[in-house]
């Protein structure tokens, strides 16, 4: 209502007429202030990236000034030669070949064997009754301190190193599917049968998908566990791998290798971590 | 084909929860089921359709259901059921995909119950991209997939808001006229039960048993006009319940 319309009538009724537009209109007006902002995760992509360039600017500067000492730290940019080097001897893709062909293979088997098992643990009480005590006793044993086992048993080349890759990875894995499958809608299950849906379908079709996004998010965990345990096993016997390289710099003091080997694992686990992402809005875009 | 519950008796562990209850669902007959809450409807729906086994008692069919019938017993659920990681077509296609048939039938069919109920332009949509009134179309398209001879309903329209209701129950009529399916219909909606009902069965509190049965003769198809006499069934229903209901409400009382 324009104030023109207001302004009569607030004489006319101004003595009876107590908070009524009338009077808002003679008393200043002021906005209602806005309260509801924050508190919100919005993507935020360049301060990432902002914040990663600084702090390594920053390190630099430190460097170069003497405020930071280069035997206790060495200037990104000698770390960045240290990976140079690497490159251009061609060292870079022998190690990091090793270890994605260790952190591949264990992965992958621990996560088949462990979703297999998860899945059976999930679906059979029998199976349930004489496994889930087991996994939660054996899921807690460092796997790093049964290396010695393992290069008993596999011997000290790939085998051992493999395997504790596997079973480190298996046992998160193998919680992760079946706490999946006891969360998928028993109404949805019931649904299934109600229809006459055979077992294989009701698994297939309603038991997996269902599982599938706690399945996933083991997934993320048993990926950390694999790129830890990656390392500690080619700190044992290996010739080659960024654990080697990084257990070799160690050695000779050179710290500015050891600190190109460490951001090589950094580099690792956000590849990893991305891939994952990925594989999550693939699979699980329903949920969007 | 007839659907035959044989003096039922139905108890978990030590609490009897249905107490001898005979019921018959005849071809192309709806069947209400109402009374008070917890007295055992969802379960007696359960025992119907074979998703549980009664402690006494006996569930039949007699004749043999249409031979084009996927799924003689098909369920519609309070809460729909519909799987979030399929489309609306994958939802209808899940029950299909079972029974062995051509691709291009299965098409056909998910085709023509989806235009049935109004979805044809959803068929692509996923679940959480639907209103609810919606997702008990699909659920609704999903059952008329299988060619169901009796539908097992439990308070189909009871998650909708009031609205959606009436629009669902216009469209549960028409579809009766159409397909002329048979269907146990469990509602705590007494005008959903005169609206839909041929007969009306009413019952006790816990332990369950059935109180009374009221038929209505007034065509399905015509009672949308005749809301005086179906509004005296209501009434009269009512009456049938209100001490039932009182009663149930002081039990849970005393019990908490
Ligand atoms: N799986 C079960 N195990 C044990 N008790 C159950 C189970 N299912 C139902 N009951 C009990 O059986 C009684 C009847 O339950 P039911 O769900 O059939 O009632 P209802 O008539 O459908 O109620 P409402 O109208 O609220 O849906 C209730 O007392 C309930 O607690
Ligand atoms: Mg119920």
């Amino acid at each position: 209502m324009p104030p023109e319309m207001i302004l009569p009538n607030k004489q006319d009724f101004a003595a009876d007429q107590p908070d009524t537009e009338g009077a808002a209109a003679a008393a200043p007006l002021q906005p209602v202030p806005f309260r509801g902002g924050g508190f919100v995760a919005r993507p935020r992509r360049i301060i990432a990236p902002l914040l990663f360039i600084v702090l390594i600017a920053l390190w630099e500067i430190g460097s170069r000034t003497g405020v930071i000492s280069p035997i206790s730290l060495p200037a990104p940019s000698e770390a960045a030669g240290a990976l140079a080097d690497l490159v251009t001897t061609g060292m870079l893709w022998k190690h990091l070949s090793a270890s994605l062909f260790r952190l591949s293979a264990g992965w992958t088997l621990g996560t088949l064997l462990g979703v297999t098992l998860g899945l059976a643990i999930g679906l059979s009480s029998t199976v349930r009754a004489g496994l889930a005590p087991l996994v939660a006793a054996l899921f807690p044993i460092p796997k790093i301190a049964l290396l010695p086992l393992f290069i008993v048993w596999f011997g000290i080349g790939e085998g051992s190193k493999v395997a504790t890759i596997l079973f480190g990875t298996f046992f998160p894995t193998v919680i992760a599917t079946y706490a999946g499958v006891d969360n998928v809608d028993r109404n949805l299950i019931r649904m299934g049968q109600s229809f006459g849906l055979s077992w294989r379908s009701i698994v297939r079709k309603i038991i997996v998908p269902g599982a599938l996004p706690s399945i996933l998010s083991g997934f993320r965990i048993s990926a950390s566990i694999a790129i830890i345990l990656l390392v500690a096993a080619e700190m044992i016997g290996a010739e080659f791998g960024i654990g080697a390289y990084i257990l070799m710099a160690g050695a000779l003091y050179a710290i500015d290798q050891l600190i190109a080997g460490v951001a090589l694992l950094s580099v690792l686990g956000l590849t990893v971590a991305w891939l994952i992402g990925r594989t999550e809005k693939w699979l699980l875009a329903w949920r969007a | 084909m007839q659907l035959i519950a044989r003096s039922i008796t139905h108890a978990y562990d030590t609490v009897e929860v249905l107490s001898d209850v005979s019921l018959t669902i005849g071809d192309a007959e709806i069947v209400c089921v109402v009374g008070p809450s917890g007295c055992g409807k969802s379960t007696l729906l359960r025992l119907l359709g074979g998703l549980e086994r009664a402690t006494s008692g006996s569930v039949l069919i007699s004749g043999s259901p249409p031979a084009d019938s996927l799924n003689p017993l098909t369920y519609i659920f309070q809460d729909f059921a519909l799987l979030p990681w399929r489309t609306v077509a994958g939802n209808v296609s899940l029950v299909l995909e079972d029974h062995a048939m051509a691709a291009g039938r299965r098409a056909a069919i998910i085709a023509d119950v989806l235009a049935r109920t109004k979805l044809a332009e959803f068929a692509a949509a996923y679940p959480r991209q639907l209103s609810g009134g919606m997702k008990q179309r699909v659920a609704i398209a999903r059952a008329l997939a299988v060619n169901p001879a009796v539908m097992l309903m439990d308070e189909p329209l009871s998650a909708l808001d009031s609205q959606t209701r009436e629009l669902l129950m216009d469209d549960l009529v028409d579809l009766w006229t159409d397909v002329r399916f048979s269907a146990c219909y469990i509602t705590h909606n007494l005008a959903e039960a005169v609206r839909l009902g041929h007969r009306i069965v009413v019952m006790s509190r816990r332990p369950g048993r059935i109180r009374d049965v009221v038929e209505i003769d007034i065509p399905i198809a015509e009672r949308a006009g005749r809301g005086k006499e179906l509004s005296e069934i209501q009434d009269r229903l009512w009456n049938l319940m209100r001490e039932e209901a009182r009663a149930a409400d002081r039990e849970i009382t005393d019990a908490a």
